[in-house]
């Protein structure tokens, strides 16, 4: 379904609420509003590698009536809300002491963007608080709806399905929030919810079965893996003249490097990954890479815990076969916010690592002392400050950069000024966009959580608004051409964000930038960039 | 519709005080209810932050609103993104004393034409006044609270005189005007009105949000009225509340008027009723997982206590057998041959 609404005509929203109690108004399905339903034969498979997590595998359409729920999905829900409730703290804490002051409301992307009230994530949260109320609280089993509660109908399962796969679970309103109730957590068990009663969206479950069976979301293959770098480095000899080592699935090595499959698959996250290959080298890393854990991302992030457990256990599982040291990750945003937030704790302790030491400049990660794992731009902006990599900043002279924080990195991590110094040192005309669209107050890409797929497209640039209004704020005012991210989902759905809000910024990695102004040992005069553009002054 | 449902029930509470007294019923409103009503808050508060305490918290989820904590040539954001449980008592004090990401509030505001597109755009001015006026009524309400304990202490502490003579500093009538009492007010006043008329916050706003806020209104006027205007005997009212806290409540006081028990028997209903709503903000604030955690994941294990051992990876040696032959024409490392693997099959 080609979406070709124009930007003048999406703008044709306002922030106005109906007339109506929100909890009358139904949930409205239209095209570009929701995803494609898993496919049974996905959802059957992954039901089969998790002993029954996905059940009820079916057709079903959402603009259908009936959504063939089993039939007792009631005790089903309420008995799965009520495991959540005993297991998590959050989810508890989070139901009970909303006071509904609305300082989150207008931090959202997808209300800003949109103006759907249901957007506000303290509406978004009511909708299951609501049914919380009318289960589990004496006040709202007597009173019903004076007391704020509804009881469980399709119509509420409907308007779940609709409204939390509208959430990014970027934690821009737990920010905000005075007691700091996060609609991501909030999200994640009412997609848990759902999957207990077979309502899913196939743009996460294929990724997610891909990755369980070949290590990576887009189901690369170990030799197509390996094919698919191989002609990386050719490109790279062609453009610098240097012959990198790209050792794969090698035992014996001091580091293993993880990054999301995306940048060996797409553009232009395949520069990125060129950029690392470059930059291992010319250090002399010794390192491996994984086909078997050929995936940072983990969509089981945007599906269950149990799910999430059980894709990041590769991690772990592969450094401790190969008998690395320590792990070094890739740029992408949600990958680690699992690694931040759940890694040690599910998968860990990793008594088989050590503590990350940079073999170039010495400098101990004592941040990371338990996971044993290291974002790449802690580790290239260290070589940085101890002057180990000869760079030429003026290569990126026709770039005009500004960085998008990711959320995940900015809000469940908290790595902001290492990419920053990074990128300052690789190029010479760095802008910040406005200070209210950055940092910890980052907007989300819109794509974030599993919903960067096509179908979507008109949620992803309602909530691409903010992020494309501060780009072009930046674009009018410093020319900026030029957007850096640590995100693969940013560098699949940035393009587009950039393309309709702020036509004429292209979208890069941050080791694509370094890795052009690195200076190579052996290297040919450089010509071209790694998109084997010319580069400033070789026309 | 929600709003005058709930002041509708503050009215009708007023009326049940109003004819309580009349009826002479000044044992059961003025020692029976609240005696209960003090149980209930505190059987109803202990038994929620239990519930609460009881469900553990299986990941360390902290929302990080700053730099965290890495090389030492990088500033450490220590209050919005702590390493320490030291940094995390800090950014829990700002937050419940300070309101501080309250204070962050931004108001989005869209700008420029629908006509063309590209022209339309938003931005996001800084907005205090929720976290002005919450702050402003959160900690009147605290001084007017703590005031009160000269009516329950013999002799009154010094601490009491002191913030009274400061509350009262404007020296403005006679008795003299707090200040507190007026800014209860105002700041009740303005969130109320607040949540009545901006759409947006009157859309997501249920009785049980404007019941609280007519019920402390309708506290703080009955208490003012009290002060300024309905001359209570105020010894004989200490005279009560002292016997009530000394757990030897007298049989029968003169001279205490109905006003008195109006006031005394909405307080009871916000205690009563305090531990069942969303006042217990007070309680839930302190135990927020992405507040009060530091974000120390990466440099220590924590443990979950329902991790489920039986969760595995889809593992190596299964991938291996899958995709061997294409791996070992790759020129790819495997651990096991393809005629080790076929002699194993063959086994």
């Amino acid at each position: 379904m080609a979406w070709n609404v124009k930007p003048e005509e999406l703008l044709q929203y306002d922030f106005k609420v109906p007339q109506k109690d929100w909890m009358d108004v139904p949930a409205e399905f239209r095209p570009g509003n929701w995803c494609y339903p898993g496919k049974p034969e996905i959802v059957e498979y992954l039901n089969k590698s998790t002993h029954g997590q996905f059940p009820y595998a079916r057709k079903w359409v959402p603009t259908d009536e009936d959504w063939k729920l089993p039939e007792n999905w009631r005790d089903i829900i309420r008995d799965g809300f009520r495991e959540r409730l005993d297991k998590y703290r959050s989810f508890k804490v989070f139901m009970d002491i909303c006071v509904r002051c609305g300082a989150c409301a207008d931090k959202c992307h997808f209300y800003i963007g949109g103006g759907d009230p249901k957007n506000m994530p303290v509406l978004r949260a009511e909708l299951l608080r609501s049914i919380y109320r009318g289960e589990f609280t004496l006040a709202g089993k007597i009173l019903g709806k004076l007391a704020g509660a509804r009881k469980l109908e399709e119509d509420v399962v409907k308007e779940w399905f609709l409204y939390f796969y509208q959430c990014t679970e970027c934690r821009r309103c737990s920010l905000f929030c005075p007691y700091g109730i996060d609609t991501a957590e909030i999200t994640m068990m009412a997609r848990e919810l759902l999957h207990l009663v077979g309502l899913n969206i196939n743009w996460i479950l294929e990724p997610a079965s891909n990755s369980n069976r070949t290590g990576n979301h887009m189901g690369i293959q170990p030799h197509a893996y390996y094919d698919m770098m191989d002609f990386m480095c050719e490109d790279i000899e062609d453009i610098t003249g240097v012959k990198v080592n790209c050792p794969v699935n090698e035992k014996g090595h001091e580091v293993l490097f993880i990054t999301p499959s995306g940048d060996i698959f797409a553009d232009p996250g395949t520069y990125t990954y060129m950029g690392y290959l470059m930059l291992f080298h010319e250090i002399g890393l010794d390192y491996t890479w994984s086909t078997y854990a050929s995936e940072g991302g983990n969509f089981g992030l945007f599906t269950s815990d149990g799910l999430m457990k059980k894709l990041n256990a590769k991690m772990y599982a592969e450094a401790q076969r190969l008998g690395v040291k320590y792990i070094i990750g890739g740029e992408c945003g949600h990958m680690w916010r699992v690694v931040n937030q759940y890694m040690d704790t599910m998968n860990g302790p990793a008594d088989f690592l050590e503590t990350p030491v940079s073999p170039i400049t010495g400098t101990r990660f004592d941040n990371a002392a338990g996971t044993s794992m290291i974002h790449i731009t802690e580790f290239t902006a260290d070589l940085m400050k101890h002057n180990k990599l000869k760079l030429d900043p003026s290569r990126n002279d026709h770039l005009r950069v500004t960085y998008h924080d990711s959320c995940n990195p900015a809000r469940a991590m908290g790595l902001l000024d290492e990419p920053r110094y990074v990128i300052q040192n690789v190029c010479n005309n760095f802008y910040e966009m406005p200070e209210e669209t950055i940092r910890e107050k980052t907007f989300c890409c819109a794509g974030g959580s599993g919903l960067n797929t096509d179908e979507y497209m008109e949620m992803r640039m309602r909530g691409g608004l903010p992020r494309g209004n501060a780009l072009r704020y930046v674009q009018e005012k410093h020319d900026v051409n030029m957007l850096a991210t640590i995100c693969a989902i940013d560098r699949a759905t940035l393009p587009p964000l950039a393309n309709y809000w702020a036509p004429g910024v292209d979208v890069t990695g941050v080791h694509e930038m370094v890795a052009n102004a690195l200076v190579m040992d052996g290297e040919i005069p450089r010509e071209v960039n790694l998109r084997q553009e010319p580069l400033p002054g070789a026309e | 519709m929600n709003a005058l449902y709930s002041l509708f029930a503050v009215f009708v509470l007023i009326l049940v005080g109003m004819g309580g007294t009349a009826a002479g019923m000044t044992h059961l409103f003025g020692v029976v209810i609240p005696y209960l009503a003090i149980a209930i808050f505190f059987v109803g508060f202990v038994a929620k932050v239990i519930g609460w305490a009881k469900s553990p918290v299986p990941f360390r989820i902290p929302t990080t609103g700053g730099q965290m904590k890495s090389h030492d040539w990088i500033r450490h954001s220590k209050l919005d993104n702590p390493q320490t449980t030291g940094q995390t008592i800090a950014r829990m004090a700002l937050e419940i004393l300070c309101f501080r990401s309250l204070f962050r509030n931004l108001a989005v505001q869209r700008f420029g034409s629908t006509e063309d597109g590209v022209d339309m755009k938003v931005r996001y001015a800084s907005s205090k006044w929720l976290w002005g006026f919450a702050l402003l009524f959160h900690y009147s309400f605290l001084i007017v609270f703590v005031r009160h304990f000269r009516l329950f202490t013999d002799p009154v502490p010094g601490f009491l005189s002191g913030l009274e003579f400061f509350d009262g500093l404007l020296q403005l009538g006679v008795p003299t005007l707090y200040l507190t009492d007026v800014f209860l007010v105002l700041g009740a006043t303005f969130l109320l009105l607040r949540r009545a008329l901006l759409p947006q916050v009157r859309y997501i706003s249920l009785v049980a949000d404007y019941f609280p806020l007519f019920l402390i209104l309708s506290v703080a006027c009955s208490g003012i009225m009290m002060r300024y205007f309905g001359k209570t005997d105020i010894m004989a009212v200490k005279e009560l509340t002292m016997g009530l806290f000394s757990f030897a409540p007298a049989a029968h006081i003169e001279g205490i008027g109905a006003i008195f028990y109006i006031h005394l028997f909405l307080v009871c209903v916000l205690i009563a009723y305090f531990p069942f709503s969303k006042l217990m903000h007070l309680g839930g604030v302190f135990l927020s997982p992405t507040r009060n955690l530091p974000n120390d994941n990466r440099a220590k294990h924590h443990r979950n206590p329902w991790n489920d051992p039986n969760v595995k990876a889809h593992s190596y040696a299964d991938y291996e057998d899958e995709f061997r032959e294409k791996m070992v024409e790759a020129g790819l490392p495997v651990e096991k041959g393809l005629d080790e693997a076929a002699q194993t099959e063959a086994q």
